[in-house]
């Protein structure tokens, strides 16, 4: 079994469009904690995604990744570019190596969320968009080939932004405002759920 | 004339990025090569990896090149240029954790000596060690 391409390119236009949408409500989200920057630089660098979408469609997935992710580092022009780019490189890697989509999600997925974690020197708890990655992986690992996984990741992933607005912010720009940061849903974190949920909807309109 | 360290500047502002050249070539002179760059690919503030990687090649010395960063974004994308760039090069390239100004200076001012990578580096991370 492996991940159709179109439903691939599908998944990626689906994210890329979400996203897109997303942009005030994200600038929004990081004009409170952070420098109001992040739903115009996320809207930069997927309008970067949706126009190679053809040549990514085309690709083997390992390279469809890698081109996803270094469009993002390219583009974004902020942390996120690096943060999110990292993410979808080392993903490519795993796929180059002995993984599949879509029977070793959780592995790829895994060294996606490591290589987040590495890039930002970060772990979930301070507030980012680990927040949202972890308890994610945690549940792609633990409920592994449940019919139900699209909608208990969707819930993860949108039970976990909210858990972010007591977290105080010790990285990234909203660290600055140090307990000011607090009460305050984490950009980063809404933006990785906001990417999630739009696979979660595609596959689910898809079964 | 005998290579140094280079230092490349880069700050989520054009005009800070230029202003802090410009206060390294008055204090330090021209012996040591400076590149600098700001601003995310729409030209607002922001940081943005093919800039940073275009001044690292501008500012280029086989002595190696020292980046002295402003805020969270500018270091994380610094880091991530430094990886994309050939192999050969990425050994010879550090970010240093210290502050954008004092630390491009400092760093300037060791590199014409003729001091080391390393050397450099550690003067400018001096200053944010109190």
């Amino acid at each position: 079994m492996s991940l159709p391409p179109e439903t691939f390119k599908t998944l990626v236009r689906a994210a890329a469009e979400k996203v897109i949408a997303s942009a005030p409500e994200l600038t929004a989200l990081d004009q409170a904690i952070g420098d109001g920057d992040h739903g115009a630089n996320m809207k930069r660098g997927f309008e970067a995604v949706l126009g190679k979408l053809d040549t990514i469609g085309a690709q083997p997935l390992d390279e469809a990744f890698k081109t996803i992710g270094k469009t993002l580092v390219m583009t974004v022009g902020g942390a996120s570019g690096p943060l999110y780019g990292s993410f979808f490189m080392a993903a490519g890697d795993a796929l180059s190596g002995s993984k599949h989509l879509p029977e070793d999600l959780a592995e790829v997925f895994s060294r996606g969320v490591g290589a987040v974690s590495a890039r930002g020197r970060s772990q979930a708890g301070e507030k980012t968009m680990l927040d949202v990655l972890v308890p994610v992986l945690e549940t792609l690992k633990s409920e592994a080939g449940r019919p139900d996984l699209v909608e208990l990741v969707r819930v993860t992933a949108s039970e976990a932004v909210t858990r972010t607005v007591p977290m105080r912010a010790t990285k990234g720009r909203a660290s600055f405002l140090g307990e000011r940061s607090v009460g305050h849903v984490d950009p980063g974190a809404r933006s990785s759920c906001v990417l999630l949920q739009a696979v979660c909807d595609t596959l689910e309109a898809q079964q | 004339m005998n290579d140094t360290v280079s230092v490349v500047i880069v700050s989520h502002s054009q005009d800070i990025a230029k202003g802090t050249a410009d206060m390294v070539r008055q204090m330090v002179g021209s012996e040591v090569k400076v590149a600098f760059c700001g601003g995310n690919p729409d030209g607002g503030l922001g940081t943005n990896v093919p800039l940073i990687i275009d001044a690292i090649n501008r500012a280029w010395s086989p002595k190696g090149v020292a980046i002295l960063v402003d805020l969270g974004g500018a270091e994380t994308n610094s880091e991530m240029a430094v990886e994309m760039l050939r192999p050969e090069q990425r050994n010879l390239v550090v970010v240093c954790n210290a502050p954008i100004v004092e630390g491009a200076v400092m760093a300037a001012t060791e590199a014409a000596g003729g001091s080391s990578l390393e050397q450099v580096r550690a003067v400018a991370e001096e200053l944010s060690a109190s």
